[in-house]
């Protein structure tokens, strides 16, 4: 096939603050053909779609390095405005659509087809009147090209979310001089019938000429639309290929990678763990956005560390949210064997579940208060610790600093002493506080989130080791949730992976990366039968 | 180094605390009678503290300062005109009076705090006009109540009463006056001082109580509290009825130095002076203590006092009304647009 290149990326490295997420990312994409980029997250992929689009994070972080090429022609995309006169469109995420505008209205929005009024002609150009039936035609031209049949006029608030996400490649494809369009996870929020048809209407986008980039953890969309795939992981390229050369488990291995040596896992044989449960899920939902866990059932062994790992957006972060109460959950959990009161964090607390939370500033701390009071606070309420009897039951500073002095000492907090502000911690130290807390309360089940999320790399490892030693001095009951998946197989005896807010496996530190990236694909079941719970 | 003390003690309580001391310096100098002036400082201090304290449960459960402040002070008024109907006197008169506008306060902070909670992160626009509705409501109810004390009613008979209502011979300065002492010819209102260290005892026991530590939680991180196992709404409930039940009490502490009690419209504008004062103090809307509502009361009584004086003899004129007018509204303004010191960039 000799296809002209649309778009060329050379050598394209990036590094934010030190930390280098691309290293010398090459491919090209040609004319009229789908380019898939698949990774984990924190695999590169949304750092190099900043790069293609200009976006103003990359050139405040000092630009990046390499040689971006469209159709030939060396381009430096310094602003999105810039990426898109050059015909480059993109479909986010998130949706970037005005609610109370019309179908049309969004699709024509700054575009708009105008023409002369009185006022324009004295005024100029921002007077002009809107040719309403003109730009009704357009956008009822863009929609009828990628088959989506409501009506136009319709206002963007309300509709079903498939439908909103073709309205935004509908936008984009209005653009006449659209020569390459991003997307990005445009299925992720799409029910398997909507996918199927936006899948179908990228094929009549290429037919047209337009070339697609296309990112998305569905690994089998990946395979059925792709004429090329590239594979991110750590930010460098490592492997490029087409559907027809590969399987879907080769890509998942490929994605997940051997980072760590085995000699780093410190997690135990099933052997090691006693079959007893200390917390038994059922059916567990959760209603948090964008982390929905739909019917999970999971059964965790008294004293062990379990990971609960999976993409973002899988539900993965939801479980632990939901049994801690904090958002909207319905099923059964049992402690020990009772069951457990949902939806009512004062009812998990009492029945010795603690919990740091993924959203540290968020949810973990009292930011404008002393490291004491955040170490305190929760025991203070729950068991009415470190307070001072007497006509009036008052709160005892010294036994609230004492304590706290240990646990500085005991966790390794760096700061000027337990009286200084939470803010002024950095993020490694704050993630400590957070775990004196937790361990302030005497649970028997801990559940981490995200423990090492925005910590640098030193802090990291003593954080996750601190985890382990407390698993193995007090047989604390460990449940951690992260999305890195090196992470979880360190330190980790089983890991549970979710896909799509259900339970898609369990598996051991120890096992393929194969099996780890087809889980976390949701492809898992398809190549073993029955899930392998 | 400089700039870090700048930053505790805050620029706009250098700028009071440095005016407040010039006004003192001029007021010597003119030769004005430095022992009345100080024994009135100490008086309107001890006269509005209570009042400002008020601020603090409300700004600590993260509801910002109380707008709503008159709704308590207008409980404290009818509890006042209670005993003075019933025909009360000295300590009772006191004693009655307050013994009935707490309850009758906390009843409103009630109300109030149900409405806050329903209005998340527009409490202070809120609560003003709440402030303002409920002061014109009332305007009503002083025409229309039964009273019938001839010390309270219209002079010339009929419904209703007066707009001011002398305390003279009831309970006028009778804190004031309570052990009172001359210290270098400055009068010492010993009594009101007690009441306000009395005050600020009970609000501190109470801010360390566990009901008072889970408010502060409520207010500094309310997803924080949550996962404590906290009831947000709870928690702020009661930090409108503390305060609303403080200002009740206030205002009775008020209008006895005051010598009256002030009806119709006068509640209006009060909470906007007692917010102007705990700001000047160095409170934040989300974050006071006791020791800055007593620093601000302090200040921003201080300067009103002495003001009065020095800008008669300097310009013949007072001044200090539209001085009180222009300092409150502008540390309000100043507070309302401060971007939080260390605040999160997000």
């Amino acid at each position: 096939m000799s296809v002209k290149n649309r778009l060329e990326m050379k050598n394209v490295s990036k590094e934010y603050y030190g930390n280098r997420v691309l290293k010398n990312v090459s491919f090209s994409l040609g004319e009229g053909q789908v380019l898939s980029l698949v990774g984990e997250n924190g695999a590169g992929k949304s750092t190099l779609m900043n790069i293609l689009f200009g976006m103003p994070v990359i050139h405040a972080t000092g630009g990046f390095e390499g040689e971006l090429f469209l159709d030939g022609e060396k381009v430096n995309i310094k602003s999105p405005e810039e990426a898109m006169k050059l015909g480059i469109g993109m479909v986010h995420q998130e949706f970037m659509l005005l609610p109370g505008f019309s179908i049309t209205e969004n699709i024509k929005l700054n575009r708009e087809v105008t023409k002369d009024s009185l006022l324009s002609r004295v005024f100029g150009k921002p007077l002009k009147w809107l040719d309403m039936p003109e730009m009704r035609n357009d956008a009822r031209a863009s929609l009828d090209a990628i088959g989506l049949g409501i009506d136009e006029m319709l206002p963007v608030r309300g509709l079903p979310v498939g439908h909103m996400q073709f309205v935004e490649i509908a936008r984009e494809l209005d653009k006449k001089n659209i020569r390459l369009l991003v997307l990005d996870e445009p299925t992720a929020v799409l029910t398997e019938s909507d996918a199927e048809k936006l899948l179908e209407s990228m094929k009549i986008l290429v037919d047209k000429g337009i070339s697609v980039l296309f990112i998305s953890h569905r690994l089998d969309e990946v395979m059925a639309v792709s004429d090329k795939i590239v594979i991110l992981r750590d930010g460098e390229h490592v492997a490029e290929t087409s559907p027809r050369e590969t399987t879907i488990d080769k890509i998942a291995e490929l994605m997940v990678g051997r980072k760590i040596e085995s000699g780093a896992m410190q997690g135990r044989p099933p052997s090691a763990l006693r079959d007893e449960y200390i917390i038994e899920i059922r059916d567990l939902s959760v209603d948090m956005p964008g982390e929905a866990v739909k019917g999970v059932t999971l059964d965790v062994k008294r004293g062990e560390i379990l990971g609960l790992g999976g993409l973002a957006g899988q539900g993965k972060i939801g479980i632990a949210n939901g049994i801690m109460g904090l958002f909207p959950s319905a099923g059964e959990v049992k402690m020990n064997g009772e069951p457990v009161r949902l939806n009512s964090p004062r009812a998990s607390l009492g029945n010795g579940m603690a919990f740091v939370s993924e959203d540290r500033r968020g949810t973990g701390l009292l930011l404008d208060d002393s490291i004491e009071f955040n170490i305190a606070a929760t025991a203070i309420q729950t068991s009415g610790k470190f307070m001072k009897p007497g006509i009036v039951t008052i709160l005892n500073s010294r036994e609230m600093g004492d304590h706290a002095r240990e646990m500085i000492e005991k966790l390794d907090i760096r700061c000027t002493g337990p009286a200084q502000l939470t803010r002024r911690l950095s993020g490694g130290n704050q993630q400590k506080v957070c775990i004196a807390r937790a361990i302030t309360l005497e649970p028997s089940v801990l559940f981490v989130s995200e423990p090492t999320r925005g910590i640098d790399i030193g802090a990291k490892k003593l954080i996750l080791d601190h985890l382990v030693q407390l698993n193995r001095e007090t047989g604390l009951t460990i449940i951690m949730t992260s999305s890195e998946l090196a992470e979880l197989r360190s330190v980790c005896d089983r890991i549970a992976i979710v896909y799509q807010g259900r339970l898609e496996g369990i598996l051991l530190p120890t096992d393929s990366d194969r099996d780890f990236g087809l889980m976390m694909a949701g492809e898992y079941s398809k190549f073993h039968g029955k899930e392998a719970v | 180094m400089g700039s870090e003390l700048l930053n505790r003690i805050g620029i706009p309580r250098l700028i009071i605390s440095l005016f407040l001391a010039f006004l003192v310096a001029a007021a010597f100098s003119f030769g004005l009678p430095m022992g009345q002036i100080f024994s009135a400082m100490l008086t309107r201090f001890g006269m509005n503290a209570l009042l400002v304290l008020a601020m603090i449960p409300t700004i600590q459960a993260g509801a910002g300062p109380n707008f709503g402040l008159p709704f308590g002070i207008i409980c404290g008024l009818i509890g006042a005109t209670l005993a003075i109907e019933l025909d009360f006197s000295g300590f009772p008169a006191f004693f009655f009076a307050v013994g009935v506008s707490i309850p009758l306060g906390a009843a409103a902070g009630w109300l109030y705090g149900l409405l806050l909670n329903r209005v998340k992160g527009q409490e202070m626009t809120v609560g003003t006009y709440m402030g303002f509705s409920i002061v014109s409501v009332m305007c009503i109810f002083w025409l229309m109540a039964p009273y019938t004390s001839p010390e309270m009613i219209w002079p010339y008979g009929g419904e209703g009463l007066r707009v001011t209502v002398v305390l003279d011979g009831r309970m006028e300065q009778l804190l004031d006056r309570f052990l009172s002492f001359n210290l270098l010819g400055a009068n010492i209102p010993t009594g009101l001082l007690l009441v306000t260290a009395f005050s600020c005892v009970l609000l501190w026991l109470f801010m360390r109580t566990r009901a008072g530590l889970a408010m502060s939680m409520v207010g500094s991180n309310p997803r924080f509290a949550e996962a404590s196992g906290l009831s947000v709404n709870k928690y702020r409930l009661l930090a409108s009825v503390i305060s609303c039940a403080m200002g009740a009490a206030g205002i009775i502490v008020y209008s006895q130095s005051y010598g009256f009690i002030q009806l119709y419209q006068a509640p209006l504008y009060m909470a906007l002076y007692s917010v102007s004062a705990i700001l000047i103090g160095g409170a934040s809307l989300q974050r006071a203590t006791i020791a800055q509502a007593l620093i601000g009361a302090f200040l921003f009584n201080g300067l009103l006092v002495i003001a009065l004086p020095v800008a008669n003899v300097a310009m013949d004129s007072d001044i200090s009304e539209i001085m009180r007018v222009i300092i409150s509204n502008g540390i309000i303004l100043y507070a309302l647009t401060r971007k939080e010191a260390g605040g999160d960039a997000r």
